[in-house]
């Protein structure tokens, strides 16, 4: 399964490194990044795939989200079938 | 890889516009509970909803965990109660209420629909029954709701039902007054009733359906009328293509879920249901996608037309995003449940008249209408015949939900809480149409059911 993690808040030092810790030490490979600025948020997204990962997605979803308060941006981690389904036909 | 902006769009959706699937409900057929024996029929329909619904919570709770959509409720609709009950050899009913209800607390659903009679052409002894425990079954269980059909295009209407319901309705205000008459709000009348239907109180697992079947209702007035204000100015033209893509993409979701939900459970995909159902959360009302198409308030002139071009563009939006579009599928307009009616029907720019007409446009009927406790039987059931010939002769669903609320008049409010809300009284003409309900029999079928 893959999943998209969307983060949006500030921008600050050590967000990507504090969140990709999380990814390694759970064995979620990422697949791709991108980065882009609207209006004064930043906005990243990335492509995972779980298929090897270590805890359970609900477990995960938690625990990135917990990091991201942490480093006081928003962190949503979804299936990537929602994104697939909505916006392409 | 998606784009940042659709992605952003589905998050925001989510997490600030309210979209959520409304209801995953599990249709069960009963037809195989049949008992002369009451209690052995009771069981056997405990045992059976038990036995297939067993692990729907659990699917629900799980495919919210793993795609991060809320699903709001899961809920169970079963067999018309007056058909499985038929060969039962007692006059009441009410213990297999209780059973229904019983089953439901055990597998976790917060409601189970079909407590019901279809009785549009006439009625046999056993919709009778079911029709007169009514009060007592909705008063003595807490999930259990009750839906009766007194008319369809094809067959008429069955004013005999109809002056019936008028009194259930007020028996039902004064048995359940010390919750302000909140049985009133588990009891539908229906015209045309659909038999795949998703969201409570008006579901039941039709006679033509599967033996069990996963049915799904989407939500999303809240994304709706955000897309409205993000649109600006335009013409209607262009607003009408807007709201037809943002419900092409909640019903995607509605899809999703519900083909994963019946591959989890092992049953049968029914139905998708388009509708924008409210609740009472700030920015989750179909009022407001009203007024932000350019109305001051919901209910002044203008609101039917703004309501029916809401409610095609949401079905013609939906019906290419799913491969099975059912229910009532379109705009629903509960007083209680939605803020910005309450705040307009308070106002007394919305009035019942008002809603009448808004009903012959959109997917339901007089929902959730506070109506003053001494109301009598025969102006409520005035009020059902008027609203049910809009469905009879618009070839439509139409429902009607009223709460006479004992000892309550215009000027107080009741409250229900959660999703069920609060509303305020509304006024009702007094001038008596006694004589006309009093006539019974039936209203011949419209011209145009002659289509054969």
């Amino acid at each position: 399964m893959r999943a998209v993690i969307t983060v949006i808040g500030h921008d600050d030092v050590g967000i990507i490194a504090g969140l990709s810790d999380r990814l390694g030490r759970h064995k979620v490979n990422i697949l791709e990044i991108t980065q882009s600025v609207l209006s004064e948020f930043f906005a990243m997204i990335m492509l995972v795939d779980l298929a090897r990962c270590d805890i359970e997605f609900g477990e995960l979803v938690g625990e990135l989200s917990a990091k991201g308060k942490e480093l006081g941006v928003d962190v949503h981690t979804m299936h990537e079938d929602i994104f697939n389904s909505m916006h392409r036909i | 890889m998606l784009n940042t902006f659709d992605i952003l769009e589905t998050i925001k959706m989510i997490s600030e516009e309210h979209l959520d699937i409304r209801t995953i409900t599990m249709g069960i057929s009963l037809a195989d509970c049949a008992s002369e024996d009451i209690s052995r029929c009771g069981q056997k329909l405990y045992d059976k909803i038990t036995r297939k619904a067993e692990h729907l919570v659990e699917v629900g709770e799980s495919i919210e965990r793993e795609y991060g959509i809320p699903i709001i409720n899961k809920r169970i609709s079963v067999t018309p109660i007056s058909i499985v009950a038929a060969a039962c050899q007692q006059d009441n009913y009410e213990l297999l209420a209780q059973a229904m209800d019983k089953a439901a607390e055990a597998v976790g659903v917060n409601f189970i629909g079909g407590y019901s009679a279809l009785v549009h052409k006439g009625m046999t002894e056993s919709d009778r029954r079911l029709i007169a425990s009514i009060p007592n079954a909705l008063s003595s269980t807490k999930r259990v709701c009750s839906s009766v059909n007194v008319a369809t295009t094809r067959s008429g209407i069955n004013m005999d039902a109809i002056k019936l319901m008028g009194k259930v309705i007020t028996d039902t205000a004064y048995i359940t007054r010390e919750e302000d008459s909140f049985g009133c709000a588990k009891l539908v009348v229906f015209s045309n009733v659909p038999e795949d239907n998703p969201f409570m109180a008006g579901a039941f697992h039709g006679v033509g359906e599967a033996e069990c079947a996963v049915n799904v209702g989407v939500s999303g007035p809240g994304v709706v009328r955000a897309a409205i204000a993000r649109f600006g100015d335009g013409n209607l033209t262009e607003l009408a293509d807007t709201i037809k893509k943002t419900a092409f993409k909640i019903t995607r979701m509605g899809q999703l879920v519900a083909l994963e939900a019946s591959k989890r459970l092992g049953v049968e995909f029914g139905i998708v249901d388009l509708s924008l159902a409210p609740t009472p959360a700030v920015g989750d009302s179909v009022a407001r996608i009203l007024e932000q198409m350019g109305l001051e308030t919901c209910g002044c002139h203008g609101t039917t037309a703004c309501l029916a071009m809401l409610n095609d563009a949401v079905k013609k939006g939906g019906v290419m995003a799913s491969s099975h579009v059912g229910g009532l599928s379109g705009a629903f307009i509960p007083v209680s449940e939605d803020m910005g009616m309450v705040e307009a029907a308070a106002k007394g720019t919305l009035t019942l008249d008002k809603l009448e007409a808004m009903t012959a446009v959109c997917s339901v009927g007089l929902d959730m209408i506070a109506i003053p406790g001494d109301v009598s039987p025969e102006i409520i059931s005035a009020i059902i015949a008027d609203e049910i010939s809009i469905g009879v002769i618009n070839n439509k669903t139409t429902a009607v939900r009223v709460i006479p609320v004992y000892g309550k008049d215009v000027g107080q409010s009741i409250s229900f809480g959660g999703l069920w809300g609060e509303a305020p009284i509304m006024p009702v003409h007094r001038e008596s149409p006694a004589v006309f309900v009093n006539r019974g029999g039936r209203i011949p079928a419209p011209i145009h059911s002659q289509k054969n």
